[in-house]
């Protein structure tokens, strides 16, 4: 362990404690390590890609305590103490699995690197019980950017499942 | 033998694709999910210069770094690979320079790789980069082309004598004749700066080389990896056979992951020297500097016109900007070529002048982006035909109609040169108007008007050149092939396993490749895999470049699908011993061609085939794998066409620009499956507004990118693109039997023409017009100050 006073190189290994996809778990991590390299290269958990690791693609999207935010710009030793969920959690355990039918059914992917970041945005979306239009989902998924599909069946994929739930106005 | 129609119901569904389920669940395998045992990482030292001579590079510290297992420079890395001449040997007079993979003596563009670090990890590498010290001289750079053409312009490369790549004219009729005789002469110059394709996945590779059987294998973030293997055995002198280019899933590619990249080269031969593998991915700051770049030109266009709204001549003078080198294998000639080639190609007139100037200057490469010109081609017609018809006061629409090629007049020879044969102008022209209810949309825009509102409506036409045929790479000397193949297998199971050359970066191929195999062998999608994008498996063939794959590789897919088909009938027949002309495959069965009463399972079929022949006749042969590969040697490409409709409003006081509605009727033959090719018309719409509207490289005078970031490279996000229709005409292409066209690029074509007409419709009660790509606000302002001054 290190001395707080000490000057970091980024190199110290720090304890963490961590609820991963529903497990708990213990890890030294290194200081300077992002989440979304944390999750990719330490844990193997690949589905959340890296497009900018600048914080403006969001296809590093993941969910801390329930909410969205950027792997790339959260270091993995600020997430002691916190519940991380990553794609394959979430798919494992079947909360994404109404989304991906619907991304599925109306091919709102194409090369699929930003569709990890897409869905958990998605799923912030559809649980927070809001009613949207078609313009007000265009605006909640403008922090994840997709290069090929255009948006309009993303757009329709989500307005689907809201429409299912009652969610949604015209 | 075609499949019956009670099975054929594959083609022209809305099939979901297959690979989704995968992509959606975070299953996806890209580059830089993949780790391999011993694996090192790179990353490169680039000239910070764009041009500059290097006087001393330090690579010591760097060695000395933790984790770092070796510091590569040009006297490494160099003479492991036969420098590239990208020379187009079917383009006389075109000219670049042998290029080496590291900076030896002297930078020519900002971002040129010197050094290489090859580390345990990537942040490793990192660390050890910033060790590096490097001594440059900078010496004068050429930012654009103006100065590339300017007379006291600096040299790039002293041994060709000036900056020009290449200077191609071409002529049809009189058209100085035409210009004298013509009542009106619209004449306009237009500018389109550099832009990245900004695929969401960087670049990637991981080199693999066993020294022990002296055998490559490079898993590979590119769409043509047949390419690759002839590429990395002619350049490091390795045979062909013990070359392997494995394409992973791939985060997006549109041209850019076709070129042939010297960070990747580099990154082949560290793996040689180390006899380990090596894994290179790209970060942003890289992608901006070092990926392909596209566009960049500048652009001289007029019309002649006749009263009677008669087209009677363009002129074309295109001088672009190519970068400090030719692109390896796709040279930088296309672009410019493109322009002139298809500039008003869907309009009947008989006299034409054209000309493009390829020019070195001391910036990054341009090379393959979707679209490769045919947009600026759209571009520059449109906008002229649109003010044509204003200065003679005749409706945009009612311009084009008189204008069209007459349907009667196909096939025909265009002034540029192209051949059109099987377009729908007038087709989907007509849809379009009712599409957009034409009449009230121009109603409601004048209403606004009258209140301030400044809305535009833009319609543009395109072609969309697709599946090209060997004539375009082939007489230019490139390892490139134009055919596509397809390699089939009844699997004991009675299932079917499918190998294409065709790649899929998210278009959907595979899907539509398994769609058009069931359909011709009768059997059920889901009784059929197909994997592609493996240079060992299957046929050599093209992958996935100029929008080909359904087109060429669904018609090898056909082939292949109807060998296979008699192979198992012929074999059904000697099993079963029924006339093989009784016999047919429907819904995965072998049937009673005139009752469909079950004869024998595909599953039966597998089971003789492959372990009891000893029961068959004596001497009958069992072929239940076959290969076929189609080429289109008979054309020199399939022609897509297609008309867009973009509705806009700018904000006069902000200058910003808003898509209030987009819509495309497309015509790329039959349509394998709507559900995917309506999503890759909208995503090259997306692109094409992004072009316009958003995206620049941004370059100081003197070649220094000022944007590095994708907080200022700016690409469309969901809330600047609208809802997009797209409909279809469906004209099969005549020569194949499948008749599919390409359809990759003519959202963006035809996007980018509908919006530039749009936008400049908008501007035009204020007496103001743009003309300078990407549009932004401050472009728009400019704009509208200008009209205010006198």
């Amino acid at each position: 362990m290190i001395e707080p006073s000490s000057q970091l190189s980024g190199e110290e290994e720090i304890l963490i404690e961590v609820t991963l996809n529903g497990r708990r778990l213990k890890r030294r991590v290194k200081a300077r390590q992002h989440l979304a390299d944390f999750l990719r290269q330490e844990m193997e958990l690949t589905g959340t890609h890296l497009g900018c690791e600048h914080g403006v693609c969001g296809a590093c999207t993941v969910l801390i305590d329930g909410h969205t935010a950027r792997g790339c710009l959260t270091l993995a030793v600020q997430m002691s103490g916190k519940c991380v969920d990553t794609v394959e959690g979430l798919t494992e355990s079947g909360q994404l699995a109404e989304l991906q039918e619907a991304f599925i059914t109306r091919n709102a992917a194409q090369c699929g690197f930003c569709s990890s970041g897409m869905l958990l945005t998605a799923y912030e979306l559809i649980s927070s019980n809001e009613t949207l239009s078609r313009g007000e989902i265009r605006e909640c998924i403008s922090g994840n950017m997709c290069r090929c599909t255009g948006y309009h069946a993303v757009v329709d994929a989500i307005e689907t499942v809201m429409t299912r739930r009652g969610k949604h106005q015209k | 033998m075609s499949a019956q129609a009670t099975s054929a119901t594959a083609i022209g569904a809305r099939i979901p694709r297959r690979e989704l389920r995968r992509l959606l669940s975070g299953q996806g395998r890209y580059i830089d999910d993949i780790k391999l045992p011993r694996m090192l990482h790179a990353c490169f030292v680039r000239s910070p210069h764009p041009h500059a001579r290097l006087v001393s590079l330090d690579v010591a510290a760097a060695r000395r770094s933790p984790g770092v297992a070796a510091v590569f420079t040009a006297a490494e890395i160099n003479p492991r690979c036969e420098p590239f001449v990208a020379v187009a040997l079917n383009r006389p007079g075109h000219r670049s320079p042998p290029q080496c993979l590291l900076v030896a003596e002297r930078a020519v563009w900002q971002g040129q790789p010197v050094a290489m670090i090859l580390a345990e990890s990537r942040a490793e590498a990192e660390d050890a980069a910033e060790l590096v010290i490097s001594e440059w001289e900078a010496l004068p750079a050429v930012g654009d082309q103006l100065q590339a053409i300017a007379a006291d312009a600096p040299v790039i490369h002293p041994e060709l004598g000036n900056n020009i790549a290449f200077d191609f004219s071409l002529k049809s009729g009189d058209p100085l004749k035409a210009f004298a005789e013509a009542d009106v002469v619209i004449e306009e110059e237009f500018r389109f700066e550099r832009q990245t394709a900004m695929t969401l996945e960087t670049r990637g590779i991981i080199a693999d080389f066993n020294s022990g059987d002296c055998s490559l294998t490079v898993i590979h973030a590119h769409q043509s990896p047949s390419q690759m293997q002839e590429v990395f055995s002619r350049h490091l002198k390795i045979p062909s056979h013990k070359v392997r280019v494995v394409a992973p899933d791939i985060g997006g590619a549109f041209g850019m992951k076709l070129n042939v990249y010297s960070d990747e080269m580099a990154t082949v031969v560290a793996s040689m020297l180390l006899g380990r593998p090596v894994k290179f991915c790209v970060d942003r700051l890289e992608s901006f500097i070092a990926d392909s770049h596209a566009r960049d030109h500048l652009i001289k266009c007029r019309i002649a016109v006749k009263a009677t709204g008669e087209i009677t001549a363009m002129e074309v003078d295109d001088v672009g900007a190519v970068g400090a080198y030719g692109m390896p294998m796709r040279f930088n000639v296309a672009e410019g070529m493109h322009v002139v080639w298809l500039t008003g190609s869907p309009y009947a007139f008989k006299n034409y002048r054209a000309r493009t100037r390829s020019l070195y200057v001391n910036k990054n490469l341009i090379g393959m982006y979707r679209g490769v010109g045919y947009p600026i081609a759209c571009i520059l017609a449109e906008v002229l035909t649109d003010l044509a018809a204003d200065a003679l006061g005749i409706d945009s629409v009612e311009f084009k109609r008189r204008n069209y090629w007459p349907k009667a007049s196909l096939p025909c020879v265009t002034t540029g040169g192209m051949h059109l044969e099987t377009v729908s102008f007038h087709e989907c022209l007509e849809k379009l108007v009712r599409l957009i209810n034409y009449e009230e949309l121009r109603k409601e825009q004048a209403e606004l008007r009258k209140r301030g509102v400044y809305r535009g409506i833009g319609i543009a036409t395109f072609c969309e050149p697709t599946a090209n045929g060997p004539a375009a790479y082939g007489p230019s000397g490139a390892w490139i092939t134009s055919q596509d193949g397809c390699a089939l297998r009844l699997e004991p199971s009675g299932a079917i396993r499918c190998t294409t050359s065709i790649t899929d970066q998210g278009q959907g191929t595979l899907t539509g490749i398994a769609q058009i195999v069931a359909d011709t062998v009768g059997v059920s999608i889901d009784q059929i895999s197909v994997t592609g994008g493996d240079s060992a498996a299957g046929p050599h063939g093209g992958g996935a470049w100029a929008s080909r794959g359904t087109a060429t590789g669904g018609e090898a897919a056909l082939r292949a699908g109807t060998m296979l088909k008699q192979n198992i009938l012929a074999l059904a027949s000697a099993i079963t011993q029924t006339p093989t002309d009784r016999l047919d495959i429907v819904n995965g069965e072998v049937v009673n061609a005139r009752t469909g009463q079950l004869v024998i399972t595909l599953a039966e079929i597998g089971r003789v085939g492959y372990f009891r022949q000893d029961t068959l006749p004596p001497g009958f042969d069992v072929q239940l794998s076959v290969t076929a590969s189609f080429v289109a040697s008979d054309k020199p490409y399939y022609m897509a066409n297609g008309v867009q409709a973009s509705y806009v409003e700018v904000d006069c006081e902000t200058g910003f620009i808003t898509m209030l509605g987009q819509w495309a009727v497309d015509d790329c033959g039959r349509v394998i499956n709507p559900l995917l090719v309506d999503e890759q018309i909208r995503g090259g719409i997306a692109q094409g507004i992004g072009a316009v509207l958003f995206e620049e490289c941004v370059y100081s005078e003197d070649g220094n990118l000022l944007n590095g970031t994708m907080a200022d490279y700016l690409v469309p996000m969901a809330g600047e693109i609208p809802d997009i229709l797209v409909e279809h005409v469906e004209t099969p292409e005549l020569s194949t039997k499948l008749g599919a066209k390409g359809v990759g690029e003519g959202g963006l074509i035809g996007a980018m023409g509908s919006v530039w007409v749009a936008v400049n419709d908008a501007l035009k009660p204020l007496g103001a017009k743009i003309r300078h790509q990407p549009f932004t606000p401050e472009r728009v302002l400019d704009a509208l100050a200008r009209a205010r001054t006198p």
